[in-house]
């Protein structure tokens, strides 16, 4: 019974260790920063990266969310009589929520483990080490770039991942099913507001698009420099990643929405 | 044991382990300016260890790493990195960066830390490669080079601002004899022309015996001997005997640490 108190108390402390220098690797690359001619191509090369090279499984998992939340709207709303309303729902339920949360676990998988693996294997074979001695802090050269690309990217993907969620939403119930064209989306324009859905779905996108990219950097930082250190790291960024995402989802969508 | 004129580095009571084992215990090391120093010992010492020490990126438990005068261990941040900036290091692995181009690892520091143009740059890192024999592999990618060739590329790179301080870790494993005598040459050039101040982590004994001035041998925590070339191969002392003629029984232990071998055979799992 002790031991086994003793036990969670050092896993505990050891977690409280691992956070508090995640805290610091987090400040020192974003407070110290280098110039931003030094730091301006690297963001974009990094941009280039995690971005856009997860376009295509963020186009794709849109169109086709967008088109089984049209299906599954259509199916319900019509024994109500209410189909012209698929609109608003398919808009609502993306831009709300599966927008920035499906965007992120997507991001964590495509470039979180990516990242993570990347700066590990730099650790492992001595790049940051070299970096170092050169006379470069790496936390400024290589984590903070990748940082702010993470950053930034992560809302733009949620965006674009709407718009598509919603042509898909529109294929299917117009299109396929039927649905008068004029009332779907005027339905939309109606019930969706911009502060209320778009800004807080776009708040949710950079909360996660920041946590996201922290736990991925950070886990490669610290990752024991072997090909099973790395291996575990990647790991270790998506189950943490996505685990993040959902509960921070919870209260966020709590805050934004609890109080109605 | 002699006294050196000018010393650029100077060690006094290092102490550090790693887990229980003690890496060092205080351990004194001057390194002359100017000069060729060797630092040699069995495999698993510690002398890389000792250069990382040297670079800043490990901290002693005690004792003090001054360069001209200031203590590595208790510099600042960008004190650190101002002093760095100052040394050149070939990593045992290499260590290039695997995402740019060979020429780009090269022409990497000089970008750092100097405001030269373009065409500068291209002068310097040709200057480099050539000197190093790979003025042709400048468009490779680190992964099409070879062991002995990455290597190479990395020891242009770790020379490219002419840093005062230059540590080579193993710079002769994986050369064939005709790069091997090239960078001894060129190891030795660029101390006698330029001045650089030289440590040498290798276990090539003809050829740290050929080039260097002063050696150290590193074993067990300590240093067990030091002198010139000429002094350690008149050396009596059996350890240093041992180590030189690469014999395999004798005081130096070849194998790490561990409980004796008969008994751990016998013993049951
Ligand atoms: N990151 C590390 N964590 C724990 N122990 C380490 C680490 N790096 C090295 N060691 C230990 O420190 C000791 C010295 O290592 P070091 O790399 O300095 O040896 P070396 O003298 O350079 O050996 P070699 O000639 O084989 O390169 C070794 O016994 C090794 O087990
Ligand atoms: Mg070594």
């Amino acid at each position: 019974m002790i031991e086994l108190v003793a036990r969670l108390g050092r896993t505990g402390l050891r977690k409280l260790e691992a956070f508090g220098l995640a805290g610091i690797i987090l400040m020192q690359s974003l407070i110290a920063r280098p110039a931003p001619t030094v730091m301006f191509p690297l963001v974009v090369k990094q941009i280039h990266f995690v971005g856009v090279l997860s376009l295509i499984i963020i186009v794709v998992s849109g169109l086709f969310i967008g088109m089984v939340l049209g299906l599954q709207g259509y199916t319900i709303l019509v024994d109500y009589g209410s189909e012209q309303a698929v609109g608003q729902m398919v808009a609502l339920s993306l831009v709300r929520e599966l927008a920035p949360v499906v965007t992120a676990l997507l991001f964590a998988g495509r470039a979180g483990s990516a990242l993570t693996a990347e700066i590990g294997l730099m650790k492992a074979t001595e790049q940051l080490s070299s970096l170092e001695m050169i006379g470069v802090d790496p936390l400024r050269r290589i984590i903070a770039p990748r940082f702010w690309a993470g950053f930034i990217c992560l809302p733009v993907l949620a965006t674009i991942f709407s718009l598509v969620g919603i042509l898909g939403g529109a294929f299917v119930g117009i299109d396929w099913l039927g649905i008068y064209e004029g009332s779907f989306w005027s339905n939309m324009q109606n019930s969706v507001d911009f502060r209320e859905d778009v800004l807080n779905g776009l708040i949710k996108a950079v909360v996660f698009g920041f946590v996201v990219t922290w736990i991925a950097v950070f886990q490669g930082y610290d990752c024991v420099p072997t090909s099973e250190g790395i291996s575990e790291a990647t790991t270790k960024t998506v189950v943490y990643a996505s685990l993040s995402v959902l509960g921070l989802d919870f209260i966020l969508t709590a805050l934004m929405f609890g109080d109605i | 044991m002699e006294q050196f004129d000018d010393v650029i580095i100077d060690i006094q009571k290092l102490s550090f382990s790693r887990g229980d084992r003690a890496i060092y215990k205080n351990v004194d090391i001057q390194i002359p300016r100017g000069k060729i120093t060797a630092i040699m010992g069995p495999s698993g010492t510690g002398k890389t260890t000792l250069l990382k020490l040297i670079g800043g990126q490990l901290r002693p438990e005690s004792g003090s790493i001054f360069i001209d005068g200031k203590d590595i261990p208790r510099l600042g941040r960008r004190e650190l990195f101002e002093m760095r900036a100052r040394m050149g290091m070939l990593f045992q692995s290499g260590a290039l960066f695997t995402d740019i181009s060979v020429f780009e690892n090269v022409a990497f520091p000089l970008r750092i830390h100097t405001d030269l143009s373009e065409e500068m740059i291209r002068d310097v890192v040709l200057m480099k490669l050539h000197a190093v024999g790979l003025r042709g592999a400048r468009d490779l990618m680190p992964s099409e080079l070879s062991g002995g060739m990455a290597r190479r590329v990395a020891l242009a790179r770790a020379i490219a601002l002419d840093p005062d301080i230059v540590m080579y870790d193993e710079p002769f494993t994986g050369q064939d004899p005709i790069a091997m005598g090239v960078l001894v040459n060129l190891i030795r050039r660029l101390n006698r022309a330029l001045g650089h101040t030289s440590i040498i982590v290798s276990h090539d004994i003809q050829e740290t015996l050929a080039i260097a001035d002063y050696i150290y041998l590193i074993s067990d925590s300590e240093v067990i001997a030091r002198g010139t070339p000429e002094e350690m191969a008149s050396e009596s002392s059996q350890k240093v005997r041992q180590f030189i003629q690469g014999l395999p029984d004798g005081p130096v232990p070849f194998h790490f640490p561990a409980a004796d071998y008969q008994a751990d055979l016998l013993q049951d799992s």
